[in-house]
């Protein structure tokens, strides 16, 4: 062919490719966590009394306390976005600042938590929990794995809203150019949405 | 416009390849990588027919035995039939076919290959690190996988990477072919081959999840022992097995609907004619995605679940399979009364036909509750599964590289021999698998290192075709290898194909498409009328 030998076509931007492509995302951290949900509601089918029990050992003003971080987490960033589409890059910044810190609070929180109860002997395979009923050992196991992987997902949201900071400092994002910060703010609050169920799943199952 | 074989996009050396974000590349990547771990799985599939040759003593230890069956079922099905397809035709011909430049998120492509690479590295490390390699089976089946001492956490480890390479393809294409469809390429004007991504996509981003968070469980167990799955601490294998299934039933569905994809473009580009049922072929993809999430407890029916359960998971095994006959049928009707031109990649079309359908039947056999007694866990479910998965999928394979393989390299292969080699691929495949349909009926296990003097006969029989059709496959990728260096230039358009990748340049350029194309009728429009449009 006697064409030019490359093609300039402008680049490609697609912002509703790419928030399908974010919510494609968010449905398969669902189904991650479905699975967890699974087990969750067949174990306390079959273990009422155990889940009763063993969730009297949970410490239900730190489970609070972190329910209303995460949701204040959730306005702070909803903020952020707001601020930035009206050309309030500081309130922006600020208010995104602030939805990390109050993540890395959740995690203290949850780190001085975890603390406790490890302290109390109360771990998967710990001599206590092995003296207990059955019922109580996969109470602890399902508690460890599932508030676990929702740490790891406050951990890695961290990291996403920090990247999205730093982009919205050298103007990589802007008040017409979102997107990124956008999605950042979707997986955040998918992030607190699935705390909303764990809370009552075990800090208010006794 | 140069070639996307030309065009490196200003990287030098093999960075021209392993940093390049064009869709066809990457493709090629997953060619590659994914012919090397198929050959190295091929040759275990052989050495544990090897085994069965010899009664007493055996050639190899029991326990690598059991390794060989785990690492041969690993690589093939989480690194092979799984992203076969889609991953490298998927990728190379998706944007093509529907007029688009690129998949919608190419650098996400990119990282899915370092995903599958990554993923393929560490269940290969597991072979030579720990306590040797996994012996649990594919299947990873609790409580025996959090129990044994061998090297399972790496094996699972590595099939969970392998999982986000597959998600990530999902969402790629999902999003792809919802966005970047040229204009005038409305739903039903897309390729079938296209409509069998979008069915697949959608079980690779809904299911495999699923997968994700069981292997995690099973790390989790064996590092923490958390015992979700340890009855010893009050957890149930069966919720395992459960979750297990919920995966990997509708990862089989992710295995040969693209294949079946395939199948339909190369029938009526080999019959001269338009496709027969276009629509019922399209939505049987979506029928088989959504029914094929619904029926994973037929691999349960001997594990103790209830007669409900049961009875409900048999019914729905029945109606599955009706989405699939639809596509024989289409198929066979698009045959009839066709101009059929038997090139070699219709050759191939035609016994993807023959042994998918016997994989489809024995299925069913196996969905009646009364028989799935008798022949759960003997050797006709291998049988079973390898006349789907291999005589399926890896048949459908063939036959779409032999379709494409001028399109994607530029390159004419031997006709001759690609025929030549069918011979032994055909008779070796039924001499290996339908002895293991006859040996599981008389009673055969499966996963056993040894077998009954009864068996023996069968056994060599298989083994026999095991070597023969090893020879095949050898003999048909030299065919290709060979044409890849010294093959004669080939057309833009060698078979008479009328879909979009039939009418750009040989190979593809770097853009695809130099003005993207308008639409204006439907696929397969060989003669073209006015009720085509």
């Amino acid at each position: 062919m006697n064409s030019p030998p490359t093609v300039a076509h402008p680049a490609h931007k697609d912002y509703e490719g790419s928030k399908l492509g974010m919510w494609l995302f968010l449905f398969t951290e669902i189904l991650l966590f479905g699975g967890l949900f699974i087990l969750y509601s067949a174990y306390r089918a079959r273990y009422p009394l155990e889940f009763h029990n063993s969730g009297q050992h949970l410490n239900v003003v730190i489970g609070v306390v972190n329910t209303i971080i995460l949701l204040t987490s959730s306005l702070t960033v909803a903020i952020s976005i707001t601020a930035l589409r009206r050309r309030d890059r500081k309130l922006s910044l600020l208010s995104l600042s602030a939805t990390i810190a109050l993540g890395a609070a959740f995690l203290a929180n949850k780190y001085i938590e975890w603390s406790g109860e490890i302290h109390h002997g109360l771990y998967p395979n710990s001599p206590a929990l092995m003296q207990r009923p059955h019922g109580d050992q996969i109470f602890f196991g399902l508690y460890y794995s599932m508030t676990g992987l929702h740490g790891l997902h406050v951990l890695a949201g961290i990291v996403l809203l920090s990247v999205v900071l730093v982009f919205v400092i050298r103007e990589k994002i802007t008040g017409t150019d979102f997107n990124k910060l956008e999605n950042a703010g979707l997986y955040w609050h998918l992030v607190d949405v699935i705390w909303i169920f764990l809370l009552p799943l075990f800090y208010l199952a006794a | 416009m140069s070639s996307y074989l030309d065009d490196n996009g200003g990287r030098r050396g093999i960075l021209g390849w392993i940093a390049s974000t064009d869709h066809k590349r990457i493709g090629v990547l997953y060619l590659a990588s994914m012919l090397i771990l198929f050959f190295i799985a091929v040759a275990i599939g052989v050495l544990m027919r090897i085994e069965q040759l010899a009664l007493d003593p055996p050639l190899f230890a029991p326990q690598v035995y059991n390794a060989f069956f785990t690492v041969h079922g690993v690589i093939m099905i989480f690194m092979f039939v799984l992203p076969g397809l889609p991953a490298v035709f998927g990728n190379f011909f998706l944007p093509i076919m529907i007029g688009a430049r690129d998949v919608a998120f190419p650098r996400l492509n990119l990282l899915s290959w370092y995903f599958f690479i990554a993923g393929a590295t560490i269940v290969i490390s597991s072979l030579f690190t720990g306590n040797g390699p996994p012996d649990t089976g594919w299947t990873f089946y609790a409580p025996f996988s959090l129990k044994t001492g061998t090297n399972v956490v790496l094996g699972v480890l590595g099939a969970f990477v392998l999982g986000f390479s597959s998600i990530l393809t999902g969402l790629n294409f999902i999003t792809t072919i919802h966005r970047l469809r040229a204009p005038g390429m409305t739903w039903h004007r897309m390729p079938l081959f296209a409509w069998s991504l979008y069915g697949t996509a959608w079980i690779q981003l809904l299911a495999t999840p699923i997968i994700g968070i069981t292997l995690l469980l099973i790390i989790a167990e064996r590092l923490f022992g958390i015992g979700v799955f340890d009855p010893a601490k009050g957890g149930d294998p069966l919720l395992y097995q459960h979750l297990f299934w919920i995966y990997s039933h509708p990862a089989v569905y992710i295995m040969i609907l693209p294949a079946m994809g395939a199948i339909s473009e190369i029938i009526p580009t080999f019959a001269h004619k338009t496709i027969f049922g276009y629509k019922a072929i399209a939505y049987s993809s979506l029928a088989i995605a959504f029914l094929g999430s619904l029926v994973w407890g037929h691999h349960m029916f001997t594990s103790g679940m209830s007669e409900t359960a049961n009875l409900v998971f048999s019914l729905l095994t029945f109606i599955v399979a009706v989405p699939s006959a639809i596509k024989v049928f289409n198929w066979t009707a698009t045959l009839y009364k066709g101009s059929i031109e038997v090139k070699a990649p219709m050759l191939y079309a035609l016994t993807f036909i023959f042994l998918f359908s016997i994989g489809g039947l024995t299925g069913l056999m196996q969905g009646a509750l009364a028989v799935n007694v008798h022949l759960h866990d003997t050797y006709f479910i291998v049988g079973h599964f390898h006349y789907v998965m291999f005589g399926g999928t890896g048949i459908g394979f063939l036959a779409a590289i032999l379709y494409w393989f001028p399109k994607m390299f530029g390159k004419t292969y031997s006709e001759k021999t690609a025929f030549l080699s069918w011979i032994p691929i055909f008779i070796g495949f039924n001499m290996l698998y339908f002895s293991m349909l006859v040996l599981g009926y008389m009673g055969m296990p499966r996963r056993y290192f040894t077998h009954l003097p009864q068996y023996h006969s069968a056994h060599v029989i298989s083994s026999i075709g095991s070597f023969i059709m090893a020879f095949g496959l050898v003999l048909f990728f030299a065919n290709l290898l060979v044409a890849l260096f010294k093959g004669k230039k080939a057309e833009q358009n060698p078979w008479g194909g009328v879909t979009l990748e039939w009418q750009i340049p040989t190979p593809p350029p770097a853009e695809n498409f130099l003005v993207i194309p308008e639409i204006k009728g439907r696929p397969y429009a060989f003669n073209r009328r006015a009720s085509d449009e």
